[in-house]
C-alpha cells in the first residue's frame, strides 16, 4: 500500500516537512503557531489574506504552497477557519509542562463540549490519546466552522489533528 | 430520515403538508420535491420496470435520468426528483410505463 | 412571438453570471430554467470555495449563489422558472427558443442565446447497479444539503474525484456513516485536502478497488468490492463484502448538450472535459451564429470556472450586440481569461487548461 497524500489522503511527515508551511522545531517551543498542512499545488490563497500579521505568503501564481514566516506568526489562529481545505492547525506545544494544545477546524456533530474528555485521532482518524476540549467555538468570522482546541499529552503535538468519529476508545 | 439539525446549515423547517403514497399518508414540506418526502419516510422503491418488474428508485436527482418517475395524481411518468409536493397529492408506485387515470 | 436581445438558458452559476454581465452592459436578458428554483447545482455546495478573493474563495457555495441571485434581482434580470426548453432553431434574426410554460408551448426569439445547461452524472454498470439505493453522488448531495433528507445511512462512495470526496464529507456532516470510498485508479483523483478531511473522520480510501456487484432484493443490502491490478483487472480472492444500504456513484460528469446538437452546433470529443463538447472560440461562441455556450456544457469543470465562462459569454454577446465597443469589451474579457487561467493551473488544473487550448485550436481550425 503506497504512502503519501496522493494514495491515501494522509500526507506523510516527509511531505509535510517538504512544505514551507511547517515551522522549525525551535519555533514550536516559543509559543502557539500555525501549522499549514497544504502539500499540493492548487489555486487557492484565502490563508494569505486571513493573516492579520502578514505571516502567510502565497503570492503568484496562487498555486504556490503557502509560506509561513515563523517570526511574524503570533499563533492567533485567524487562518484556521479560513482555509477551505481545513488544512491549517494551531499548535501550542508548551501549553503546560506536560501537555500541548492542538486546535483544528471541525464541522461535524456531535458538537464538542468544552471541558469534556474526547478520543483524539491523527491524520488517518485512528485513536491516539484522550484529550480535554479546552475550546469549542463558532463565530461570524468562522462562517459555520467550529474551532476546537484539545489538550493532549505533549508528545502528540504533531500527530493529533481531530476528534475520533469512528473506532475511538 | 430528515436532517433537522446540521453542523453548518440552519435548522430545517417542519413538515407542514401531507401527501399520500399508495394510499399511505406521508408528511411533507412545502417546497420540496416528492422524492425527498418519500426518502425521508424510508420509501426507496418508486417503480417497477415494464418487462421484468425490477425495482427502481432515484438516481441522478436533477431531472435528467427518469429513473425516479411515478404516477402522480393520475399522471404517469412524473419525475419525482424535480416535481414539488402539494397538500393531498396522490403518488403511486408505477408499474412499467404507467397508465393515465382516465384509462384505468 | 416575443423577440428579445438575449436569452440565457439555464440559471446555474454560468447562466446567472452571463445574465448579470448582459444586464450590466445595459442589455435585455431573459433567463430561463426548467427547475422551480434558480441556482443549478450551486446551492448544494455548502463547502467553502477555493481560488482567490476575485473568485469569491473562502465563501460557501450557497452564499455565492445568494450573491448572484441578488445581483440578478438588483439588475432587473427577467427570470422564467418551471420552463423547460425543448428545442432551438436557427433563425435569420438570431436563435428561436421553444419552451414549455404552465403546460403551454411557447417560443421566444433571442438575437443572442447563451446555453448554460450544465452536466449530469455518469452511471456505472455493475450487477445490482439499478437497485434503489444506488444513486449519483450529486443526487445524495442535493438530498442532504438542499432537501435536508438522508438518502441512506451506511454509504459506499465510488470515485475519488472532488465530487466523491466532498460529498462523502457532507454525508458525514448530515449524520450518515461513509463506510469506505473506493477508487479504481491507483491514486486519488481529487484534492489531498478533501481526502485528508474524510481520512481524519475515519473513512478508509481504497484505491485500486471497484464494485463487483451490489446485493439486495428491492434495495441495496450489501456491496461486494474487489481489488484491481495495474491493468484494472479484478484480482481473484480479494473480494470483500461491506454491509451498506447506499452506493453513491461519483465517476465523472457528462455535459448536457442535447440543445446544442439540436441547434446544429459542431462538436469535438475531449475526454478530459467529459466527452462530446460543442466547439467554442475564445468568446464562448459556438459554430451556430448567435449561439454561445458556457459552464459545464462546454466542459465539466467546477462552479468557479462556470461563473467565469458565463461572464465571458455575457460580455462577448453584449459586444456582439453593440452594447460594448471593442475597446470596452477587450479589458473585461482579458480579466475573465486571467481569472479562468488561474483556476486552470497546477497539477489538477493543467489538464483542463490544455483541453481548452485544444478546443480553441479546433475552433480556429474549422472542424
Amino acid at each position: 500500500m503506497k504512502e503519501g497524500v496522493k494514495y491515501t489522503g494522509v500526507p506523510t511527515m516527509e511531505e509535510l516537512k517538504a512544505t514551507p508551511g511547517l515551522v522549525s522545531e525551535a519555533r514550536f517551543e516559543s509559543g502557539p503557531v500555525a501549522v499549514i498542512e497544504c502539500v499540493q499545488e492548487i489555486p487557492c490563497n484565502p490563508c494569505e489574506k486571513a493573516c492579520p500579521f502578514g505571516a502567510i505568503v502565497v503570492g503568484q501564481p496562487i498555486t504556490n504552497l503557502p509560506v509561513i514566516n515563523e517570526d511574524k506568526c503570533t499563533g492567533c489562529g485567524a487562518c484556521v477557519s479560513k482555509c477551505p481545505g481545513l488544512a491549517i492547525f494551531l499548535v501550542h506545544k508548551n501549553y503546560t509542562e506536560n501537555t500541548a494544545l492542538v486546535e483544528f477546524p471541525y464541522e461535524y456533530f456531535p458538537e464538542p463540549v468544552e471541558g469534556t474528555t474526547v478520543p483524539c485521532g491523527g491524520r488517518d482518524g485512528q485513536y491516539l490519546t484522550d484529550g480535554v476540549v479546552v475550546k469549542a467555538r463558532k463565530s461570524k468570522a468562522t462562517d459555520g466552522t467550529t474551532l476546537v482546541a484539545v489538550e493532549v499529552p505533549k508528545e502528540f503535538y504533531m500527530s493529533v489533528r481531530t476528534i475520533c468519529r469512528k473506532g475511538g476508545k | 430520515m430528515r436532517v433537522v439539525k446540521h453542523p453548518i446549515l440552519p435548522d430545517d423547517t417542519d413538515c407542514d403538508i401531507t401527501i399520500y403514497c399508495d394510499g399511505k399518508a406521508i408528511p411533507a414540506k412545502r417546497g420540496e420535491p416528492i422524492a425527498a418526502a418519500l426518502l425521508a419516510a424510508g420509501i426507496r422503491v418508486f417503480r417497477e420496470t415494464a418487462k421484468k418488474n425490477f425495482p427502481r428508485g432515484i438516481f441522478c436527482g436533477i431531472g435528467r435520468c427518469t429513473d425516479c418517475v411515478m404516477t402522480v395524481d393520475g399522471q404517469p411518468n412524473v419525475r419525482t426528483c424535480v416535481t414539488l409536493v402539494r397538500d393531498g397529492m396522490q403518488v403511486e408506485t408505477q408499474k412499467g410505463l404507467g397508465r393515465w387515470a382516465e384509462e384505468a | 412571438m416575443r423577440k428579445v436581445q438575449t436569452v440565457v438558458i439555464g440559471a446555474g452559476p454560468a447562466g446567472l453570471a452571463a445574465s448579470i454581465e448582459i444586464a450590466k452592459a445595459g442589455g435585455q436578458v431573459v433567463l430561463i430554467d426548467e427547475n422551480s428554483k434558480p441556482g443549478g447545482q450551486l446551492f448544494k455546495q455548502i463547502h467553502k470555495f477555493f481560488g482567490s478573493r476575485e473568485h469569491r474563495a473562502g465563501i460557501r457555495g450557497y452564499d455565492i449563489g445568494l450573491q448572484l441571485l441578488k445581483e440578478t434581482e438588483d439588475l432587473g434580470v427577467e427570470v422564467m422558472l418551471d420552463s423547460p426548453v425543448y428545442a432551438l432553431y436557427q433563425d435569420p434574426e438570431g436563435v428561436m427558443v421553444s419552451y414549455m410554460n404552465q403546460g403551454r408551448e411557447k417560443a421566444i426569439l433571442g438575437e443572442k442565446v447563451i446555453l448554460c445547461t450544465g452536466a449530469a452524472e455518469n452511471a456505472l454498470v455493475f450487477p445490482g447497479g439499478t437497485l434503489p439505493g444506488v444513486m449519483g453522488a450529486g443526487c445524495a448531495q442535493t438530498m442532504i444539503n438542499v432537501n435536508r433528507v438522508l438518502p441512506g445511512q451506511k454509504i459506499i462512495m465510488v470515485g475519488s474525484g472532488n465530487v466523491g470526496l466532498i460529498v462523502s464529507y457532507q454525508l458525514m456532516q448530515a449524520g450518515a456513516d461513509v463506510l469506505a470510498l473506493i477508487e479504481a485508479a491507483p491514486s486519488i483523483g481529487g484534492y489531498g485536502v478533501h481526502a485528508g478531511k474524510i481520512r481524519r473522520a475515519g473513512t478508509p480510501i481504497l484505491v485500486g478497488h471497484t464494485i463487483k456487484r451490489v446485493l439486495g432484493k428491492t434495495q441495496v443490502e450489501a456491496v461486494e468490492i474487489v481489488a484491481l491490478d495495474e491493468k484494472f483487472q479484478p484480482i481473484e480472492g480479494t473480494e470483500q463484502i461491506l454491509e451498506a444500504d447506499t452506493v453513491c456513484i461519483a465517476v465523472g460528469l457528462t455535459p448536457l448538450t442535447e440543445l446544442a446538437w439540436l441547434a446544429g452546433c459542431q462538436f469535438t470529443f475531449i475526454p478530459v472535459l467529459g466527452g462530446h463538447i460543442p466547439i467554442h472560440d475564445d468568446n464562448m461562441a459556438s459554430t451556430v451564429p448567435g449561439l454561445y455556450v458556457a459552464g459545464d456544457i462546454a466542459g465539466a469543470e467546477e462552479a468557479s470556472t462556470a461563473m467565469e465562462e458565463g461572464r465571458l459569454a455575457g460580455i462577448a454577446a453584449s459586444e456582439a450586440l453593440g452594447l460594448y465597443t471593442d475597446e470596452q469589451a477587450e479589458p473585461l474579457k482579458e480579466a475573465v481569461w486571467n481569472r479562468m487561467n488561474t483556476l486552470r493551473t497546477g497539477p489538477f488544473g493543467q489538464k483542463r487548461f490544455d483541453a481548452k487550448v485544444q478546443m480553441l485550436a479546433t475552433a480556429k481550425g474549422g472542424k
